[in-house]
């Protein structure tokens, strides 16, 4: 039988030869990706197949620090809190990711780095303001106990509010919102209809979910050993 | 329910016995109302642009004085360990949250009855639809205490307690302030309640939702 450290090495390995072959279709057996008018659009269109998955890759983070939120309260076991706390911190990086990716995207697009007008720019923003606010609660908190079942209701109550942050920017400007993002994904004309397109975004797909799977796995593992480590010098002393 | 009233009344009678929270949070959304309106200067000579900053200024004035309440709202149970007797208390554990929910809207309440007029002399309104402004408040207000009382009662157990409300507290009310003040925007503008049920659904499904996560997880807020 392999060990958990034998585990996750492969799992990391299997990671970095898949995310290597998605960088390398990215940049190498993507055609080039004309526009609506035929135009040939510039190459900053190749940052979306890093952006999308980054992003759903974030709001999983997110979905799993919820989870086991819930988990943490109903079963009071203590993995269901390092898989949170775990989850959440990767999230958040995740999560800079795609407002720094979606930043340059945009900047490469529409000619501005950041616009209030969009309403998926602002619930990231938003988002990242609420796990923010979650990693800062569990840094005031002493008692691992306590902090453990604070955080948890935090992580509910937070996950909850997203929804409807998402809604309640629709109301916001729901007049400015539709011509901004689709120009570049849906609506260009062909789009993502090729299957080398398609491909591409499921492998890079595979390949973020894969990562945050690894750094999940570790971080979840250095977590374990560092309170075994916390409970030996107590022991000793 | 009637437990919860109790605690209200509790909440309510400490209150205005010494007035303390009350007087300073009216004052307070005063003072941010007048920054605002210094900050803002020659802006306000325009009508048009009045109406457009008008609500965001009124909703920041609310949210900025509800926090003042809030962070007070379970810290002043911490003397003379009040809130180990009322954990102590043979009531359900949500009867203290809706006893506190009770307590601190009553008194935001005051404070917005007391803001608005205020606000309307300062920015020169003339506010018309009367009927439809109380219930973008009222809605509003419930949806911003029902997660404040929750995260009031989160944060109460912590070292920087007050430091950490805002923080936690801002982020999660997003949805309900963009619909309020943008509710309170079409108001002003001579909107009437049809222009604004988009906005009142969300309020309302946003109150509902909290209401009921808070009454479940507030168990686990308050602690042992």
């Amino acid at each position: 039988m392999l060990t958990n450290f034998q585990k996750t090495k492969i799992l990391s390995i299997f990671t970095a030869i898949v995310m290597l072959i998605a960088n390398y279709m990215i940049f190498f057996y993507l055609p080039q990706m004309r526009g609506g008018a035929g135009e040939l659009l510039g190459s900053s269109f190749k940052i979306f197949y890093f952006h999308l998955p980054i992003a759903i890759t974030s709001y999983l983070a997110f979905f799993v620090v919820f989870v086991a939120s819930i988990l943490y309260l109903k079963k009071g076991t203590h993995n269901w809190d390092v898989l949170a706390r775990s989850s959440a911190e990767i999230g958040l990086i995740f999560a800079a990711l795609v407002l720094v990716t979606g930043s340059i995207w945009g900047h490469a697009t529409w000619g501005v780095y950041w616009t209030w007008n969009d309403i998926r720019l602002v619930t990231s923003l938003v988002l990242f303001l609420v796990y923010i606010a979650y990693l800062m609660m569990r840094q005031a908190i002493e008692e691992p106990e306590k902090r453990a079942r604070l955080s948890a209701v935090f992580g509910i109550v937070g996950f909850a509010s997203v929804p409807l942050s998402f809604l309640s920017i629709r109301i916001w400007q729901s007049y400015a919102h539709p011509l901004m993002f689709g120009q570049g994904v849906q609506e260009s004309g062909g789009g993502l209809e090729g299957t080398s397109l398609k491909l591409t975004l499921i492998v890079n797909f595979i390949a973020y979910f894969l990562l945050y799977a690894t750094i999940l796995a570790y971080k979840v593992q250095n977590e374990n050993i560092q309170e075994e480590i916390s409970a030996k010098k107590q022991s000793l002393e | 329910m009637i437990r919860s009233l109790h605690i209200a009344a509790k909440d309510l009678k400490a209150e205005f016995r010494t007035k303390q929270m009350l007087n300073s949070m009216v004052i307070f959304s005063l003072l941010v109302i007048v920054i605002f309106s210094i900050s803002f200067g020659d802006l306000l000579g325009d009508s048009k642009i009045v109406s457009q900053l008008a609500p965001g200024v009124l909703w920041i004035s609310f949210t900025f004085a509800g926090m003042l309440g809030l962070s007070r709202s379970f810290a002043s149970e911490l003397e003379n360990g009040c809130l180990e007797g009322l954990k102590l208390c043979p009531v359900d554990r949500s009867a203290i949250y809706n006893g506190k929910i009770i307590s601190n809207a009553v008194i935001m309440f005051l404070v917005e009855i007391i803001t608005v007029p205020l606000f309307v002399v300062l920015f020169n309104f003339n506010i018309t639809g009367l009927f439809e402004l109380a219930i973008v408040i009222l809605l509003g207000t419930i949806g911003f205490i029902s997660v404040g009382t929750l995260l009031s009662a989160l944060t109460v157990n912590t070292r920087t307690r007050e430091l950490l409300l805002p923080v936690l507290l801002l982020p999660v009310i997003i949805p309900v302030i963009i619909p309020a003040v943008v509710a309170t925007g079409k108001i002003l503008t001579n909107g009437d309640i049809s222009d604004i049920s988009g906005e009142l659904r969300l309020l309302l499904v946003y109150d509902v939702i909290f209401f009921v996560i808070a009454q479940l997880v507030f168990e686990y807020a308050i602690g042992d």
